[in-house]
């Protein structure tokens, strides 16, 4: 497309199929202990 | 096309245009055209309002030009890319319907230290009791058991040594963990331990043992020596903690090859200009970077105040700009909190379900005691049990699984939801008295440094291109 480019093509939506395997990492371990976020974790679903 | 306001995001920096399709978390980079055109949209908008503000701030623009970007809207909301509505809020209804189980420790090795943080909510490791106390062995060992126990069919399983200053309670330590590599293949997990130190005690033996062992390590510096000096000194003054340990952190991150572990500041009043301090640790040769905001009481000196927030998203952006001119070069850097993962990241159910603090992540104290998180520790209004009896107050547990972006009413209607998934349930009661509170400054924060780490994938993606 000429006027718009998409950053990421994985949709939300199409991660309630296989999603909720609970096996990725709890944020708050990773670093920052006060500071909830979880955009930046992995998704360590194999399936 | 919906037109309430809540399904598209929209910022311009870093030159760069920004639309986040809220709900479908597609993110797209625009030219000014489709960005206002899709503002007039999301506003509620007609297609001669749309008219009216071309005039006006685009009126060069033939309307060839202003068909095809239409058109290229139209095409993404055809596939669910753009004003998409929100499909998940019944699927919050099983979430909370679902067992139980705990995948993550964080083990209070000590609750002692060596430093006497200005800012430290465990009260120079103390956690509100009157006097020192470290973890045995066999109250690490059973807390082992207990995960194990209570992980279902979990296999990855996480093991935080925190304090107060967990070094303090070495041997301990690596009892646990020898404890837990003979327990894990015949349970079928894997425990993935991590260390989080102010390094005062770092030396080669803990080094060699970290490497071997540790999925991660938390070092605790603040960035510029003033700064952490005043934030960080020993209970004695007259020492630099920054002299001590800036060698020690140095030599134990290039033992790990500049991967698996942060350097982990703290920013408050007393340093608004934080970027710099960013910026200080990565002149120094860190490439894992997080500088935090401060958790405090409104009444504490050095709290962040709404009143700090222009500043402090000016020194984000600052700090943005930066690390998209370092990028590719031999100086730049990872920021913990720009970090974002838009190919591979999570499910929607993660995103929803927030930190997993009082269901699947727990903190144990010394005594073997369980809490929500690291942060309750101490506030005994939610003591959970211990870990030779398990969690035996299910109402606290209960109360915090209810805890989603759906049932935090300022969540349901902000873009970063599926970001921040309604954030940290410790700073909402600090600030609200109730783990479903706000901390509305928490919150501006959190979105502009998501703004931020959207911008810097974006201009990454342009010069790619």
């Amino acid at each position: 497309m000429k006027h718009i480019k998409t950053l990421n093509g994985t949709k939300l939506q199409d991660t309630v199929k296989k999603g909720g395997c609970g096996e990725c990492q709890t944020s708050c371990q990773s670093a920052c202990k006060t500071s909830c976020t979880v955009g930046n974790q992995h998704c360590e679903n194999k399936r | 096309m919906n037109n309430l306001g809540e399904y598209i995001h929209q910022f311009r920096q870093q030159g760069v245009c920004v639309v986040m399709d809220i709900n479908s978390g597609t993110i797209h980079v625009t030219d000014p055209l489709v960005y206002d055109i899709i503002e007039v949209h999301d506003k509620g908008g007609t297609y001669d309002d749309v008219m009216k503000m071309l005039k006006v701030k685009h009126k060069n623009v033939p309307l060839s030009e202003v068909s095809e970007a239409y058109s290229e809207i139209q095409t993404l909301i055809n596939e669910d890319m753009l004003f998409t509505d929100d499909p998940y809020k019944e699927r919050v209804l099983d979430f909370k319907n679902q067992k139980t189980v705990v995948k993550a420790l964080c083990l209070h090795i000590a609750h002692d230290c060596n430093l006497s943080c200005k800012y430290c909510f465990a009260e120079e490791g103390m956690y509100h009791g009157k006097k020192a106390e470290l973890m045995s062995p066999e109250v690490g060992k059973k807390a082992l058991d207990f995960l194990v126990a209570n992980s279902g069919d979990r296999r990855n399983l996480e093991v935080d040594f925190f304090g107060g200053e967990p070094l303090l309670n070495f041997e301990t330590v690596k009892e646990i963990v020898r404890y837990g590599r003979n327990i894990e293949k015949k349970n079928k997990k894997k425990f993935r331990f991590t260390l989080t130190t102010n390094g005062v005690l770092v030396n080669d033996d803990v080094i060699e043992f970290a490497n071997k062992e540790m999925d991660n390590v938390v070092l605790s510096i603040d960035g510029r020596k003033e700064i952490n000096d005043k934030m960080r000194p020993f209970r004695k003054e007259g020492v630099s903690t920054y002299d001590i340990i800036l060698p020690k952190l140095k030599k134990f991150a290039d033992s790990r090859n500049q991967d698996r572990y942060y350097v982990r500041g703290t920013f408050t009043r007393e340093n608004l200009d934080f970027s710099k301090d960013v910026i200080h640790l990565a002149d120094q040769g860190f490439k894992q970077i997080s500088v935090e905001p401060v958790v405090a009481k409104e009444t504490d000196s050095y709290a962040l105040k709404k009143e700090d927030l222009p500043k402090l998203f000016e020194e984000y952006e600052n700090l943005a700009a930066e690390m998209i001119k370092r990028d590719g070069t031999d100086k730049e850097f990872n920021f913990f909190h720009f970090m974002i993962d838009l190919s591979g990241g999570p499910c929607v159910y993660k995103r929803l379900s927030g930190c997993g603090s009082g269901t699947e992540y727990l903190a144990v104290t010394p005594t073997g005691d369980l809490y929500p998180c690291h942060q309750f520790v101490g506030n005994t209004d939610f003591l959970m049990g211990n870990v030779n009896d398990g969690v035996t107050n299910t109402a606290v547990r209960d109360r915090f699984k209810n805890c989603n972006v759906y049932a935090k009413k300022t969540c349901r209607t902000c873009f970063a939801r599926y970001y921040c998934s309604g954030g940290c349930a410790a700073n909402a009661y600090n600030f609200s008295g109730d783990i479903l509170g706000d901390y509305e400054t928490g919150c501006e924060l959190q979105k502009k440094r998501i703004e931020c780490a959207i911008a810097i994938q974006a201009r990454k993606m342009m010069k790619e291109q």
